[in-house]
């Protein structure tokens, strides 16, 4: 109970700092994002509330960008590229690996809550490919050997 | 005293980490220390030579020498091979400006990428930096503005719209507030220009934003960076900070009396957020749907105000137009392709990496010149040109000339100017239900063809695939591309189908002609 009461307070002081930016509601929800790890439904009415907006609209933002989490992650995430040209060196085959080894799909999170999965397109890391991304390390040239060291990695 | 200190250049730009630079910078520095060897250790951007990284240089007599690619366990050899001053190594690549692959370039926009520390104003500085901008607070919005449209400069970003048009319409246009706005959401897979800029060379992208804002008024910039490219972010931030803090940027740019401040807004993971009145909505703090067109955003774009919506290259190249004359640039490329272009190779290729060329080379110099074939060793099959919405090419079009209308003559295109490359072992009808798989990931669901025709597409490429019904099937699926390239709103359904018509047309044989 005061854990959530602190959360709603610390995401309203969010929202207010942010409310006076023009278009404020993508930058503040990468700020509740920051803070809590992702973004909870308790966070929505406060911030239409803050924003003068309708919850519809506030859930409307969030359910369409790929990056914001409406559950709370795996202690890391691993971001694996689908993008074309990882594709070229192996991508898809360095995706089962990765599924298998975690035992999750994408958007899911290991049962022991290390890692979340998610894919992503393009790092921009494309001669070096296939890579990956963990938290906000990128790595290029991984192979499923590589992988397998970076998820054993503390 | 100070010529004793060696300088070593280890790159800290996303793709050199990512292939474990930190770790042989950490190796040089306490090596130097056991050894008692007294280093200075600058951290630059890369110099896109991307095989080659972790590539390192040192400065011996004036001149840059590199080695790569190193690994922390060869630290040691170099120092017992005196790397510090020039010592023959196994991974020796000599001087680093005579590198075949960075000798036949012609770096305008990015001069001073790899060269320079991406932290540091003085570096920047001393390298040239804000020559242009000094020339433009000596001129009015119209001079500017007639300068970039005299070069022949077109929008890098993927449409090719010529840049000075652009900003004359948002200069003629009426508003007490105007807006330039940086599309740096790079999100075309082989791609990889604009990230170099922001994290090579960020006041670059600064100093051509400061100067579209003097051109048309403009007080305000945003940058609307991917949140993939962390590292980008931290740099830019860094920058604009410096700069600010030195009157680059302000309430009084470079003593000149106008304002110009600029902010980063970082995206949120949508594809569709890189067409332009997506991106505007974003800024806008709303879902990234796509605007309808006319109005045009130099007349009506960000919260409803005249607004310049440019690449990151495109931005990044003002600066040295403004510095050396439009003539100069004009000089370079061919036909209505002027100046140059930046290529990234990319994908399953030996020396993939950033080549910024005059127009005009053909793709197979491009591919065997600098790219050296492919990484496995195995033919080129395939290339596919523009990112995730160009066509795949066939060798057989590999003699093409790089410019924007030669391509355009068998439905390819340049874009962003990505090359990623496929060897013999890829299937191209997998490719093609990516592509449809790609825009149903992505529509924003405003348009019909795009939202609804990418499903549709990617159940008949599965049908085709598994053999049901299949010419039949084929004959839909180029009735679908065909609705979606006429009737979708913006790029993303409009030009999703050219990928699969291209293996349609080139590469049958893997899609429906078995």
């Amino acid at each position: 109970m005061t854990t959530t009461d602190e959360q709603s307070t610390a995401i309203r002081e969010i929202a207010l700092a942010h409310a006076k930016r023009p278009g404020a509601l993508l930058p503040l929800l990468h700020a509740v994002q920051d803070h809590a790890g992702y973004i909870p439904a308790s966070a929505v009415p406060v911030i239409a509330e803050v924003l003068n907006l309708s919850r519809a609209e506030v859930h409307g933002v969030i359910s369409f960008y790929h990056l914001f989490r409406t559950e709370p992650p795996g202690t890391r995430t691993l971001y694996l590229c689908r993008a074309e040209a990882c594709q070229s060196m192996g991508a898809r085959e360095l995706e089962e690996h990765a599924k298998g080894k975690l035992g999750v799909e994408f958007h899911q999170t290991t049962e022991d809550g290390r890692f979340s999965l998610e894919p992503i397109y393009c790092l921009g890391n494309c001669a070096c490919s296939p890579a990956v991304m963990i938290d906000q390390a990128v790595y290029g040239r991984v192979s499923a050997q590589r992988l397998d060291e970076l998820l054993e990695e503390p | 005293m100070a010529q004793d200190i060696a300088r070593i250049f280890v790159p800290a730009d996303t793709t050199a980490r990512s292939v474990g630079a930190d770790a042989v910078a950490e190796a040089i520095r306490s090596t130097a220390a056991d050894r008692g060897a007294e280093v200075e250790l600058v951290r630059n951007g890369s110099r896109g030579l991307y095989w080659l990284e972790p590539m390192i240089e040192v400065v011996v007599a004036g001149e840059r020498r590199a080695y790569g690619p190193i690994v922390p366990g060869d630290v040691e050899g170099l120092f017992d091979a005196d790397f510090l001053a020039g010592g023959e190594h196994a991974k020796g690549l000599g001087a680093t400006e005579a590198i075949p692959y960075l000798a036949e370039q012609t770096r305008l926009t990015f001069a001073r990428v790899g060269i320079v520390d991406p932290r540091s104003l003085d570096d920047y500085l001393s390298n040239g930096g804000y020559e242009g901008l000094r020339q433009a607070v000596s001129l009015n919005g119209e001079q500017i503005v007639a300068i970039v449209t005299e070069s022949g400069l077109r929008g890098r970003g993927g449409a090719a719209f010529p840049t000075g048009i652009k900003w004359k319409t948002v200069l003629d246009a009426a508003g007490e507030q105007k807006y330039v706005t940086c599309n740096a959401d790079e999100g075309d897979s082989g791609t990889f220009a604009d990230r170099m800029i922001m994290e090579s060379d960020p006041f670059l992208l600064i100093e051509g934003m400061t100067i579209a804002g003097l051109a048309v008024g403009a007080t305000q910039g945003y940058i609307y960076l991917r949140a993939e490219y962390p590292l980008a972010i931290e740099i830019m931030a860094e920058a604009i900070e410096l700069a600010e803090a030195a009157g680059y940027l302000g309430e009084d740019v470079m003593d000149s009396g106008t304002t110009f401040h600029l902010e980063i807004r970082v995206a949120a993971g949508a594809y569709i957020c890189g067409e332009e009145t997506s991106m505007l909505e974003s800024l806008e703090g709303k879902r990234g749907i796509v605007r309808y067109r006319p109005p045009l955003p130099a007349i009506k774009g960000l919260f409803g105000a005249p607004t310049i919506v440019n690449n990151v290259i495109s931005l990044a190249t003002v600066p040295i137009i403004l510095a050396k004359g439009a003539a100069y640039y004009q000089d370079f490329g061919t036909g209505r392709s002027r100046g140059t272009l930046t290529v990234q190779l990319a994908g399953n290729v030996r020396r993939g990496g950033l080549v910024e060329i005059a127009f005009g080379r053909t793709l197979r110099e491009l591919l065997e010149d600098f790219g050296g074939g492919s990484a496995s060793g195995r033919p080129i099959r395939a290339v596919q040109a523009g990112g995730p919405l160009g066509a795949y090419v066939h060798p057989s079009h590999f003699d093409t000339p790089l410019d924007y209308e030669a391509l355009a003559e068998f439905g390819a295109l340049i874009g962003h100017g990505g090359l990623v490359v496929f060897d013999d072992t890829v299937d191209m009808g997998e490719q093609a239900r990516f592509a449809m798989e790609f825009c149903a990931i992505e529509s924003c669901g405003k348009c019909t063809p795009c939202r609804i025709g990418a499903v549709r597409g990617v159940e008949v490429i599965d049908k085709i695939r598994g053999e049901t019904d299949t010419a039949a099937n084929v004959e839909l699926l180029r009735d679908l591309c065909e609705t979606m390239v006429a009737g979708s709103l913006c790029a993303l359904g409009g030009m999703a189908p050219y990928p699969v018509m291209s293996v349609l047309e080139f590469f049958p044989e893997d899609l429906g002609a078995a």
